[in-house]
């Protein structure tokens, strides 16, 4: 292909070492590195950084422009070199998100508001985008928890000798001496089921990826969490990096993948240096047995942590979603077979391969990231069967008038469900579900309204625009709650927009946009004259 | 070929393996609406108007691109994909001017009972068309975003790839890169973006002006096929003439050589026809 360049663009001395630095090879994977270094050395992505990557990259100015653009944390227009995305998200809209951002305008920074960024635990919080990104938060975080949490806060995060002090790699020890198919039917028998909010079974994927006979096999660590309140991933990630590394190096090896790929939301700067750190002394170590993995940053996009859009960012397309069937077991990241595994599932692993599967149902455990309206907001890690309402009292909190359950794309419970046992049927049979583990607590002074219509924004800024169904829909479902607010009864035509994005849109972004305001609407009243 | 045993509306029917819903709706007379889809290109499955019902789905699939899978059961006309079609077709007329759509469409429209006034005052992506060459103007007020172009320009034909989605959501848009102008960006003019464009948002300059002065008329028009005159390849243009002048030149989507798609000169090499002025 002959490339046409942008006329009379060139960039400077400074990117173009940014992106030779990260370019390595002519790799259209290598994209969204290559656009992360552009915009760190100039604040922006300039038509010249364009230029010279997709001159080094082989890649159509126009597509590279389009790959830029659909992300938040690019910028495809000239803006200050330090910039503060403030978080007006849920949990720090009700804990100071405002008063922070006037903090920051007073001391004369740049501020842009951002959806949430995984600190709610210690909000309200701000990311501070400049050459590196830096995150801001308001209080310390509270963790309590005893097996997936157990070395939180003890073991030294950037030490590979602590972690084997505190039992680390004995779960990959374990893994070698049962081998793959050992370790597929320990992870079978566990019954475990993915932790990333579809809660599809752990096993069944692992198997028709080690058993699928195109090669090579891909897998991959979906850290992109990125769904309103959730940040128990992070926690994970941030506190005990080489616990993933160990879990992701005993998936691949079982599985049959030569490579992994962590991707980690971009909003999560700390979290993807300790494990750049932790893949890199465990494979010095010898600890990889051979596996390699790679982490890769996104860039501002709640879509990406849909698994296909996740494979599309990854090789440097846009971040779509792609119609399933094919399913990526069969056809995933670079078009083959391919195992992806939310982290808090794959954190499971260890104690699975180490106990064995059976006994994995009597002990399993569940993390929660329990955020708005209590005294201790943190992140909970509880016995599955635990209550709604005891997970709330160990957080301290007071009288509710509502929980929002699984996130944005979760719903409102009333205190009379409070009793629901936190497990995937317990909540189903309510017509709820654990999602991503969200607990947000909104007591009487919250304006639920405010909310409601906070998730309607936000479904409308992160619909990838791909379909009709949720790029429409979710705009109009914006427009249609706002008038609500304003006391016009529109509920019909809420419906009809609600019952197009969960029926005919692409991927679950669409599918589950309208839940949230459904269940507010319908079960707390909002909106409704009686109240 | 194997074949498949499915059920379209209750009705079994064998087709082949490897058929899509819509090949065999279509096989069986059953109409099914469709804006993003062209024989030519790669189904993108985007804009979700042809969906359906298929037994043992949570959601609605798209006929475009899913392929049949034994003992399938088919509804293509349940209350279900009645309201989502319904609603494809009201958010795309309360939020981009149809004004240009074909008769199909609008039949569409009218089966499925799409009120889009019932999103009166919502956002739209009403915008100036942009006109910055001599041979073909960008209405993007008129774009539903089916993809067409994207691909015609990219790898279903032409490989230049000047255009593509920039952008993300209800702002995402057909761009070139940083949205230069046509002239600065990779665009070689072949106009295949304007054979697929679904809406009129593409459309010849000659067109455009036609139609501004309010003397573009159908009723005036005819269609001539014949062969480009350019080079050896063959390419079958089907011109439209109007007062004896061409107004637009296009090529048959399946015709064997072109496949609806042309170079620069077959699509607007033709001035000199009616260059009646004479060059000496």
């Amino acid at each position: 292909m002959d490339l046409h360049l942008i006329p009379g663009a060139a960039a400077t001395e400074a990117e173009r070492t940014a992106i030779d630095a990260v370019v390595t090879s002519r790799r259209r994977d290598l994209l969204l590195p290559a656009l992360h270094a552009a915009q760190e050395a100039a604040g922006w992505i300039s038509p010249g950084a364009l230029n010279h990557l997709c001159r080094v990259l082989d890649v159509p100015p126009a597509e590279a422009y389009g790959v830029a653009s659909f992300y938040a944390l690019f910028s495809t227009e000239p803006r200050p070199p330090r910039v503060v995305h403030v978080c007006d998200d849920l949990a720090c809209r009700i804990r100071g998100g405002k008063e922070l951002r006037a903090d920051f305008e007073r001391r004369g920074e740049h501020c842009l508001p951002s959806p949430c960024l995984g600190q709610c635990d210690r909000g309200p919080a701000a990311l501070v985008q400049a050459e590196k990104m830096q995150v801001i938060t308001s209080s310390s975080r509270h963790v309590e928890g005893s097996r997936l949490l157990a070395r939180v806060g003890k073991v030294d995060p950037e030490s590979f000798d602590d972690y084997r002090a505190h039992g680390g790699f004995r779960a990959l020890r374990r893994a070698l001496e049962l081998g793959p198919e050992g370790v597929i039917r320990e992870i079978v028998d566990s019954k475990l089921v993915g932790r990333g909010g579809a809660a599809f079974p752990a096993g069944r994927k692992w198997d028709a990826v080690a058993r699928a006979p195109e090669r090579p096999h891909h897998l991959v660590c979906n850290a992109d969490e990125s769904e309103p309140g959730t940040f128990k991933d992070r926690v994970l990630l941030e506190e005990d990096p080489y616990a993933i590394v160990e879990a992701m190096t005993i998936a691949g090896i079982a599985t049959g993948c030569d490579r992994g790929y962590l991707y980690v939301r971009g909003e999560y700067p700390l979290a993807s240096s300790r494990m750049t750190k932790a893949i890199d002394q465990a494979r010095v170590r010898g600890f990889l047995r051979g596996f390699e993995i790679e982490v890769r940053r996104g860039a501002g996009a709640y879509i990406c942590g849909e698994e296909t859009a996740l494979f599309n960012s990854i090789e440097g397309f846009r971040g779509e979603p792609r119609n399933k069937p094919p399913f990526p077991t069969q056809k995933g990241l670079f078009g083959k077979p391919t195992l992806v595994n939310n982290v808090e599932t794959l954190a499971n692993v260890l104690g699975i391969v180490l106990e064995g599967g059976a006994t994995f149902p009597s002990v399993e455990t569940k993390l929660f990231c329990v955020s708005g309206c209590v005294p201790k907001p943190g992140t909970y890690e509880v016995r599955f069967g635990t209550t709604l309402r005891e997970l709330l009292k160990i957080a301290g909190a007071g009288p509710l008038r509502t929980v929002l359950l699984g996130g944005a794309a979760g719903t409102f419970l009333t205190p009379e469900e409070f009793d629901v046992p936190l497990t995937f049927e317990g909540t189903r049979a309510i017509g709820a579900s654990l999602g991503s583990g969200v607990v947000m607590a909104l007591d009487e002074t919250v304006d639920l309204a405010d909310i409601v219509l906070r998730i309607a924004r936000f479904f409308r800024e992160e619909s990838c625009g791909q379909c009709v169904p949720c790029r429409v829909g979710t705009r109009r479902q914006e427009e249609i709650l706002s008038r609500m607010a304003r006391g016009s009864d529109e509920s019909t035509l809420l419906d009809d927009v609600g019952q197009v994005m969960k029926d005919a849109s692409i991927c679950g972004l669409g599918h589950t946009a309208s839940w949230a305001a459904q269940s507010a609407i319908r079960k707390l009243k909002l909106f409704s004259r009686a109240r | 070929m194997r074949s498949v045993e499915i059920s379209i509306d209750g009705q079994a029917t064998t087709v082949p393996e490897g058929t899509t819903i819509l090949e065999a709706c279509r096989g069986r007379g059953v109409d099914t609406p469709t804006l993003c889809y062209l024989e030519t290109l790669t189904p993108v499955n985007v804009c979700r108007v042809c969906v359906v019902e298929v037994e043992g789905s949570r959601t609605l699939v798209p006929a475009c691109s899913r392929k049949v899978e034994p003992k399938m059961s088919i509804q293509t006309d349940s209350e279900r994909v009645r309201l989502s079609r319904r609603m494809v077709l009201e958010f795309l007329a309360s939020s981009v001017d149809l004004s240009l759509v074909s008769a199909e469409v609008l039949g569409w429209m009218k089966r499925y009972g799409a009120q889009p006034g019932r999103h009166a005052g919502g956002a739209t992506v009403a915008q100036p068309p942009k006109i910055d060459n001599e041979l073909y103007v960008r209405d993007y007020s008129k774009c539903i975003l089916c993809y067409k172009c994207v691909e015609a320009c990219g790898r279903d034909a032409q490989n230049t790839f000047a255009l593509s989605v920039a952008g993300r959501g209800f702002d995402a848009k057909i761009s070139t890169e940083f949205g230069l102008p046509l002239g600065e960006s990779a665009c070689v003019y072949c106009g295949n973006c304007i054979g697929v464009c679904p809406t009129g948002a593409l459309r010849f300059k000659s067109e455009y002006d036609l139609r501004r002065s309010g003397t573009w008329d159908e009723s005036k028009q005819k269609t001539t096929d014949t062969i480009c005159p350019y080079c050896g390849v063959g390419c079958t243009l089907r011109l439209t003439v109007q007062d004896n002048r061409i107004v637009k030149a296009m090529s048959p989507p399946d015709h064997e050589v072109t496949r609806g798609h042309l170079c620069i000169k077959g699509r607007f090499g033709w001035r000199f026809v009616q260059n009646r002025g004479g060059t000496s």
